[in-house]
Parts: C-alpha cells; sequence; structure tokens
C-alpha cells in the first residue's frame, strides 16, 4: 500500500462502532502501518449518530479524515450512510448497511436509497445498473449490504453487523487489511465468551 | 518498554501509574470520564485510592488534601469541572504544592458532548498562574503527565495538563512503561493504599493576609523560574528548517498533527514551532523562532490567545511580522487538515484541493440523542407536559436535558450542573408564574443543595423533581452517593435525596415510582398549589442499567 487509507465509519450509538474502530487500529498495528483513530463517545449511547476516523499507512499525522479526504466511507445505518456524503470526496467508496433506524421527522427508507441511487449517478458509477438494496457488487462506488438483518437471521445477534462488514471489506479488498491481521485483532480485542459470535460474523461476510 | 495501541486516557492512566500516583480523585465528564474509571477498576490492585467525589471542587480538595499529606495525586474533570473548582484552584497556586499533582482537565471543541458553552479551560493558566501543557496525541498524553509530575516534584507546583476530545480519544500505538498489576503477589487484592503524613505547615498551607501577598510574590517568582524551564523543554520543538519564503507555522495541540499533515499534503516545507507549554510560555524561543520570518500563521482551536501572546513578543522583536490566525482559522469548532490545508493555499498561492461532493445532496435531517426505551424520565417528562403545559420547564445537566429535544421541547432554561433550581428559584421571586425543574439524582448531589436551601431559606415555591435513576447514567453508569458503593466498589450508605430535602427544611416532599402514572400526576398538581417549596423524587432505576444488571445477574 502506498498511499494512507483513511476511514470513516458513520452509525448510531450501540451498534458496536467503538469495537470496529479498535480491531481495525490493531489489525493496521500487527501489519506493520502507523495508525490513528479518533472517536467519539457521550451521548451517542443514546441512538445519536456517531462518527469515528481510522487513518492507516506509512505515516500518519493527524486522526481526523478532514470534509472529501476519505477512501472509505463504512454507513452502519442507512440515513447516516446518507448523511455521511457530505463527508465524501470524487475517490471515496460507500460501504453501507441497509439496517435502517427511523426517527420523528426521519426520512422514508425509500427516499435515502433514491437519494444514494442518485449519488451514484452522479459519481459516473462504474457499476453496470443502478444499485438497490440488492444489487450492488465490490466493483461499485457504492456498495448496499443488508449486514445487521443477515447476522439477524444467520446468528441471532444485529450487533455483529459491523464485523460482518468488516469480513466483507477485507474479502473484497475494499479495506487493505490481510484477513490474518484482522482475525488475530478480534481474538486480541474481543471478550473471550463473545469471540466465536464474532469470528463466524466475520467469516461470514468474508465469504459473501 | 512496552508498544500498543492505546486511547489518550488510557496513556494518562499508565503515565500516573508509573509516575508513582497514590490518588485520584474526579467527577465524570466527557471526554475525561475513562479516566477515573479505569483508576476504578484497577487502583485498589495497584495500592492505590481512588475517587468520583461529590464534584470537581470536592475532588480538587481532596487531592489538595492528599498532597499536603506527601501523596502524589491525580484530578481528573472536563472542561467545565475546572470552573466549579477554580475557587480553590487559585489559592492552590499560592500555596503549591507539597506532594506532585497533576490536574487533567479535558475541553470539547465542537460541543460533541457539552451543552453549557463551547469553553477554552486555557485561560485558567492566566488567572491561577498554574503551569500549563497541551498534549496532541496519546503517546504526548503518556510522555507530558510523567514530565507534569516531573515539574510538579521539582517545582512544587500544580501542573494541569489541558487535553481536547480529540486527544482523550485517540488511538495511536504508545510507548509506555506498564506498571499495571493485574494482581498482587500473593494473588489477592494488595491489602490497601499507600498512606502519607500530613506534617503542619501553616506557613504554606494558609492563604490568609498579611501573608498572602508574600505568597503571591512567591508564586510570581516561581513562575520566572518555570518559564527558564520551558525555554529548555523539548516539548517546545521545532521541525523543518527556514526556507527562503521566510514562512512559518506555530501552533499547539492536536492542530500540530493536522498542520503537519496539510503541509505533507501541499507538499510544503516549512518550519512549524510546536509549543507543549500553554503556559508559561517560552518566550524567547518563540522571539527566536519569528525573528527572521515575513509571515507566521498561529495554528490554535478556539479562542487565538498564542495569536495574542505572538503578537506582543514580535512588536519588540520583529514588528514588520505579518501575524496570521484566527482571520484564517475559525475560533468556533475544531480544526482538521482541510481547514489548515484552505488557510495554507491563501497564504502561499499553493493549490490545496479538497473533492467535495457534498453539495449535490439535501442535508438529511438531525438525529437527536433520544432518551432509551423504557427510560423512567420519559413518565415524568409526560407527566409535567400533561399537567401543567403553561409552568415553566427548568432543566439542568443529565440525560434528562434531551426534554429540550423533539418531540418533547419541555426546557425553557438549560445552563450548568444545578442551576436549574438556583434559576427556578429567581423566576418564582420575580413572576407569578409556576416553576418545575429537572435535576438528576447525580446533579443533586454535586450541585443542587444550596438552591434548595437557597428556595427554603428565601421562601419560593419552584417544584424540584429530582429523577433518582439510582445512578450517573448521562456519562456512563458512574456511581454517587445515592448509589451505595464507591468508585473502588467499597459499600457506602446510600443517600436519599427525600431525607436531605427534609433536612434542608423542604416540608412538601414525596417519593414514589413515577410509572405510577396517577399518583404521579395528583403529587404534582397537589404540590404546585403549594406557597412552598416541594420536592417530589421520582425513584426508578435507569433502563440500560436495568438491562445489563439483568444479564450479568
Amino acid at each position: 500500500m502506498d498511499k494512507n487509507f483513511s476511514v470513516i465509519i458513520k452509525g448510531v450509538g450501540g451498534q458496536g462502532i467503538v469495537t470496529l474502530v479498535s480491531i481495525i487500529d490493531e489489525a493496521a498495528f500487527l501489519d506493520g502501518y502507523d495508525v490513528r483513530s479518533s472517536e467519539l463517545h457521550g451521548l451517542s449511547q443514546r441512538e445519536g449518530s456517531v462518527e469515528a476516523h481510522i487513518k492507516f499507512g506509512k505515516k500518519i499525522y493527524s486522526p481526523l479524515v478532514y470534509k472529501g479526504q476519505a477512501n472509505l466511507i463504512i454507513g452502519q445505518e442507512l440515513l447516516e450512510g446518507l448523511r455521511s456524503v457530505a463527508l465524501a470526496g470524487a475517490q471515496t467508496k460507500f460501504l453501507i448497511n441497509t439496517f435502517y433506524l427511523p426517527f420523528i421527522g426521519s426520512v422514508k427508507e425509500q427516499e435515502i436509497l433514491d437519494e444514494l441511487n442518485k449519488l451514484s449517478r452522479l459519481q459516473s458509477n462504474r457499476g453496470s445498473s443502478m444499485p438497490t438494496k440488492s444489487a450492488s457488487g465490490p466493483k461499485d462506488k457504492l456498495i448496499l449490504v443488508p449486514a445487521s438483518k443477515i447476522c439477524l437471521e444467520k446468528l441471532g445477534k444485529e450487533v455483529v453487523s459491523s464485523i460482518y462488514l468488516l469480513g466483507y471489506a477485507v474479502a473484497k479488498k475494499i479495506m487493505p487489511l490481510k484477513k490474518e491481521f484482522v482475525l488475530q485483532a478480534i481474538k486480541d480485542i474481543i471478550p473471550e465468551k463473545h469471540l466465536e459470535l464474532n469470528i463466524k460474523a466475520f467469516e461470514l461476510g468474508y465469504a459473501r | 518498554m512496552k508498544k500498543e495501541i492505546l486511547l489518550g486516557n488510557e496513556a494518562i492512566v499508565k503515565a500516573a501509574l508509573s509516575s508513582g500516583v497514590s490518588f485520584v480523585s474526579g467527577y465524570p465528564g466527557c471526554p475525561a470520564a475513562e479516566i477515573g474509571e479505569e483508576f476504578g477498576k484497577i487502583a485498589e490492585k495497584n495500592g492505590v485510592y481512588a475517587e468520583w467525589s461529590t464534584n470537581e471542587k470536592v475532588a480538587l480538595e481532596a487531592a489538595i488534601g492528599a498532597s499536603f499529606s506527601g501523596l502524589k495525586s491525580l484530578v481528573n474533570m472536563k472542561s467545565f469541572g475546572i470552573n466549579v473548582c477554580s475557587d480553590s484552584l487559585l489559592p492552590l497556586a499560592y500555596t503549591g504544592t507539597k506532594a506532585p499533582m497533576v490536574i487533567v482537565v479535558a475541553d470539547d471543541p465542537s460541543c460533541w458532548s457539552s451543552a453549557q458553552t463551547e469553553q477554552n479551560s486555557r485561560a485558567y493558566a492566566y488567572l491561577s498562574h498554574i503551569p500549563m501543557l497541551e498534549p496532541a496525541d496519546p503517546q504526548e498524553c503518556y510522555d507530558f503527565t510523567k514530565l507534569a509530575f516531573e515539574m510538579s516534584e521539582k517545582f512544587n507546583t500544580p501542573v494541569i495538563l489541558r487535553t481536547t476530545t480529540r486527544v482523550n480519544h485517540q488511538k495511536m500505538p504508545v510507548i509506555f512503561e506498564d506498571c499495571v498489576k493485574e494482581f498482587s503477589a500473593q494473588g489477592g487484592p494488595a491489602s490497601g493504599w499507600k498512606k502519607g503524613e500530613f506534617v503542619k505547615n501553616p506557613r504554606q498551607f494558609c492563604t490568609m493576609p498579611p501573608r498572602v501577598l508574600e505568597m503571591k510574590a512567591e508564586l510570581l517568582e516561581k513562575t520566572k523560574k518555570i518559564s527558564a524551564f520551558a525555554e529548555r523543554s523539548v516539548i517546545n520543538k521545532i521541525s523543518g528548517r527556514p526556507t527562503s519564503a521566510q514562512f512559518g507555522i506555530i501552533t499547539s495541540g492536536v492542530a500540530h498533527l493536522h498542520a503537519l499533515e496539510a503541509l505533507d499534503e501541499a507538499e510544503l516545507k516549512v518550519p512549524v514551532l510546536k509549543l507543549g507549554f500553554f503556559y508559561p510560555l517560552p518566550e524567547k524561543k518563540i522571539a527566536k523562532f519569528i525573528k527572521g520570518l515575513k509571515r507566521v500563521l498561529i495554528v490554535e482551536e478556539l479562542d487565538g490567545y498564542l495569536e495574542k501572546e505572538i503578537k506582543a513578543i514580535a512588536k519588540e522583536i520583529n514588528p514588520k511580522l505579518q501575524i496570521l490566525g484566527k482571520d484564517l482559522l475559525s475560533e468556533i469548532g475544531e480544526l482538521d487538515s482541510g481547514k489548515i490545508g484552505l488557510a495554507l493555499a491563501k497564504i502561499t498561492g499553493k493549490k490545496f484541493k479538497i473533492s467535495n461532493v457534498a453539495e449535490k445532496i439535501n442535508n438529511p435531517p438531525r438525529r437527536y440523542p433520544k432518551l432509551c426505551q423504557g427510560c423512567p424520565h420519559l413518565y415524568t417528562i409526560a407527566a409535567i407536559k400533561r399537567i401543567a403545559p403553561d409552568a415553566i420547564f427548568g432543566g439542568d445537566i443529565g440525560c434528562y436535558m434531551i426534554a429540550g429535544y423533539p418531540p418533547h421541547d419541555t426546557q425553557d432554561f438549560e445552563f450548568s450542573m444545578g442551576s436549574g433550581l438556583g434559576i427556578s428559584h429567581g423566576v418564582a421571586k420575580a413572576t407569578n408564574q409556576k416553576v418545575i425543574t429537572l435535576m438528576g439524582d447525580g446533579t443533586f448531589f454535586a450541585a443542587g443543595i444550596p438552591a434548595l436551601i437557597n428556595t427554603v431559606y428565601n421562601k419560593s415555591n419552584p417544584l424540584l423533581i429530582v429523577l433518582d435513576n439510582r445512578i450517573t447514567a448521562m456519562t456512563g453508569h458512574q456511581t454517587n452517593p445515592g448509589v451505595g458503593k464507591t468508585l473502588m466498589e467499597q459499600p457506602s450508605d446510600e443517600l436519599q435525596v427525600a431525607d436531605i430535602a427534609k433536612a434542608c427544611g423542604v416540608k412538601n416532599v414525596k417519593v414514589l415510582d413515577p410509572s405510577n402514572i396517577q399518583e404521579l400526576d395528583a403529587t404534582i398538581k397537589e404540590f404546585l398549589a403549594k406557597d412552598e417549596v416541594s420536592v417530589i423524587v421520582c425513584k426508578l432505576i435507569c433502563a440500560l442499567l436495568a438491562k445489563r444488571k439483568k444479564e450479568n445477574g
């Protein structure tokens, strides 16, 4: 990897984003990269927006990804994914969980998808067709994955959806981290009693 | 030495332990809360005493007592904590410390988790004459905390470590000495914390006239010595060499890292002076740095304090120097490399490209923080709106300030810890309107009691509803005097809000379960008709805490 890699993760409190940051940090560190991240705690546990920034590469100075700089934005919720568009640049890829957590005054699910589709057109998507909830692949700029739904169905827990997305991102090389280091990082970070579930979620995403 | 990824707050804890800290006090607040929480977990095993005090003033005073008794101490708080403890902080500068003391104050530029104000606590260095260091990242959190303890020992002064959210909550690989003992040699907890001895010395410990003015002279003399120390310190460092453009950057805190990235991306070679000391400033080093420059950009977050200082230094040494800062970088909100890159582009004419598609998207509606599913506050907020829609609603600091967001919109003023009742007294005295004010259990113990006594003594009739959810919830479930255990998990008597209210002279006091809606409604109606102050204690456990207790058995 020649250039530094910048990631923004956006979601709502309670989606395991702080843990996801720890795993990516550790995996990059194990891979010999310099790494810095920053995250916001606090009122986020009450379903507020959560935003975390991670950078890794040869030499990292700032822990913040500025507007337009991100290589990858992971949206852990549809509206938060749409919100993160404001932080994106022309090169930014989006990996968005189609999990939808509405609130009073929120935007309808279909309207969010329409907005996102509009975005991918504006970015002259290399993908063949307009992405819908199911039809988007790793070559697209905008990749929609029903991670929460799959995790709930196959593992009984929505909260590991972030680890599922990480598995997908590593497998498709959307995130330039090696599988062995990510698995080691998961083992280092996740407490013993939840480890099996998290590894399953990672492998499930990896195999998608 | 180890190298591991640490959070800024974790690095502060490691450094304090490595420096031999034995007394830790604080009050929980974001982004500093992890410092106290971590000590709660490791204190006993490492022979350290740690507490959540009732508020930041009491926390500082506890550490002063420990310092005067010969124990190394660490005090931790968020930005506003320094306002609360300032009454004792200022005399502490005069007395100085006996054993070393480091005070961590964590500001929150952009107000990510702060109501009240976007406070810049650097101003307290001027007010108190207490040395202040500003780390930029977790490695500096570690190194500067160690240096702060050394300075405190050398100069018998408290040292303030002023951080910001992006420093406390930043992670990076940190090189550190790991002194954390998981277990004592016997496999069980160590036998209590270290004890010191208070040796009487009223000449040092009492700030009374006429001695107080002598003490001030001693403080100013000490500050000169610390200035000389700051001049030599490696934490005020210059990177890069002077160039023909005669342009330089002076910076501090996390903004330094953003500046380095912006320079790197713009492929600019510029000398940078990074100030680890905010107070006292190494004025000679700054003078030397700016002497040969035509232009200097001051990169600092919030108010332009450095800029003002540097303008004063330049007047003597280089009056023609063009000093840029707050005219290009906002006083509001955090900085980042993009903002600094654009400022550099304006100054140097070099392009700094920001690719952005934001303008092509409609801004989605804001996701306000919500009260959790099953939150006990929901009953009370609904009830006051239902029973007394025309009342004035006072707010305070805690989860329940979410009452001020839609769809509740049930908060007419909100200031600082405990202020809701103080202001309600004023409104009740100044008008004939009904006033209802909400306050959490933690806030009541921290700052509510003097205001309650004032309503009794000076006879006003607001209705105070204490939302007793059995924990300090908003900052992450820290213990408080109503909980029945301390930070170190020691049992303690559960203080009852109702008993305290009665002891303060409140005649109308009722404790109830807010899920009993009929009783809640009837009591609000009854108490609102009273001519004197009333207190309802809505006692029901925080829904998240109840869930966690159930999961953990």
